[in-house]
């Protein structure tokens, strides 16, 4: 047993094609015997269930903590709301109201409140799906419309992380808080990005962020063949390892645009997943060797 | 009795703002004797709660109505709650706005006007 090692699928740029990079991987690592589990931590879209189908044995609600103000108990002092950055609590004429859709759960309020007026409860914030696919143990966060605890969700979705297994990460686009949330405490970084000016630019805010981070990284390229050798140029430049090239081939995207797996669809790109996975297993080593 | 204005600008011929929580100032007028202070929106680039900062502004500041474009739901229950009276749909220069208040041609809104950040824009 080779020990946990958790795999974020990431990439500045949307549409990248992190989802296929992280649904086939899952999909490869787990016919080799390994334990794999695939998570879905882009819960304001999530789309790996579209191609693992996985069967959901289980429905867990996430919730965060919101002010619940006692009327009674209340003086009206406004402590809480001068407190509070997001103006989700607020003191007007004498009353205390809550706007639950705005408050970010620090606690600051209850904490704060000289009359013990102010007690936590639970609001719903989203959804998260537990189940099987295949092999794969599988979790997918979906946060509720017009709720904004998106990296709230993504940390309890990450309690899903397999300790003892390889676990893969399908983490949202872009660099920010969302990001930021399913990057940390991850082993290694896969920046999954497009050779065109594009592509080029969201992967240098995305390397930045990664090294920020601290955390080890690797490029794979998709969709090889269209734009320009910029990107190429960069790695090299920055002496970043390009793990993957996955060819521009219209195969893939009739695979990907009927919801199949490329890796089942197309042997050729097995083996090209099969040799992702021998690099990432030698960085899986490095990380548990003794130091 | 005191009201206030949304506006683009700190004067009386500054057009109102077409946006509450959004709104560059506040004008505070004083119906009956048109004396009126500018108070600049703190929060106009506020990433969130905008609409329930400035309700608390202005509230804080004494107004019974405000005469706004458009106002969204979280503001309008503040300014419900401290029985704040709200008139949307305002347009025009805030001295415009105050002649229309006083003439009695404005229609009190029954609600909230726009959703959830319809004047953050992007």
């Amino acid at each position: 047993m080779a020990g946990g090692f958790v795999i974020a699928v990431a990439s500045g740029k949307g549409g990248t094609g992190k989802t296929t990079i992280a649904t086939n991987l899952a999909r490869v690592a787990s016919e080799t015997g390994e334990r794999v589990c695939y998570i879905d931590c882009d819960v304001e879209e999530p789309n790996g269930h579209i191609f693992l189908k996985p069967e959901i044995a289980e429905r867990e609600d996430a919730t965060v903590e919101i002010p619940h103000v006692d009327a009674a108990k209340c003086t009206a002092c406004g402590e809480c709301g001068a407190l509070c950055q997001y103006s989700a609590i607020v003191c007007l004429g004498g009353q205390v109201l809550v706007f639950d859709r705005l408050c970010h759960s620090c606690g600051g309020c209850w904490q704060v409140c000289p009359a013990g007026a102010i007690t936590p409860e639970p609001m719903k914030i989203g959804e998260i799906e537990i189940g099987k696919s295949g092999r794969i143990d599988f979790a997918s966060g979906r946060l509720r419309i017009g709720h904004v605890m998106t990296p709230a969700l993504i940390r309890k979705v990450k309690t899903y992380i397999d300790p003892a297994g390889l676990t893969i990460l399908d983490v949202p686009p872009g660099t920010s808080c969302p990001v930021v949330n399913s990057l940390r405490g991850v082993d290694f970084v896969l920046l999954v990005t497009e050779p065109t000016p594009f592509g080029l630019n969201d992967l240098k805010l995305a390397v930045e962020l990664t090294r920020d981070l601290g955390l080890p990284f690797g490029v794979v390229i998709n969709r090889h063949g269209i734009g320009n050798d910029a990107v190429e140029q960069y790695c090299q430049d920055e002496s970043i390892d390009v793990l993957l090239h996955l060819a521009d081939d219209r195969r893939i995207a009739e695979a990907y645009s009927s919801g199949k797996m490329i890796a089942d669809e197309l042997p050729g790109i097995r083996r090209q997943f099969h040799g992702l996975l021998t690099y990432l297993d030698r960085m899986r080593a490095l990380q548990h060797a003794p130091r | 009795m005191k009201i206030a204005i949304t506006s683009v600008g700190p004067a009386l011929d500054s057009q109102v703002d077409p946006r509450f929580g959004r709104a560059a100032y506040f004008v505070l007028v004083d119906t009956e004797t048109l004396e009126f202070t500018a108070v600049e929106n703190a929060g106009a680039a506020a990433g969130g709660g905008a609409g329930v900062s400035a309700a608390k502004a202005v509230i804080d500041a004494g107004a019974e109505a405000v005469l706004t474009g458009n106002c969204g739901p979280n503001a309008e229950r503040a300014l419900r709650a401290a029985d704040v009276k709200l008139f949307t749909g305002v347009a025009g220069t805030v001295a415009e706005a105050v002649e229309q208040y006083k003439a009695g041609k404005l229609v009190e809104a029954a609600g909230p006007s726009v959703p959830s950040h319809f004047g953050a824009g992007g």
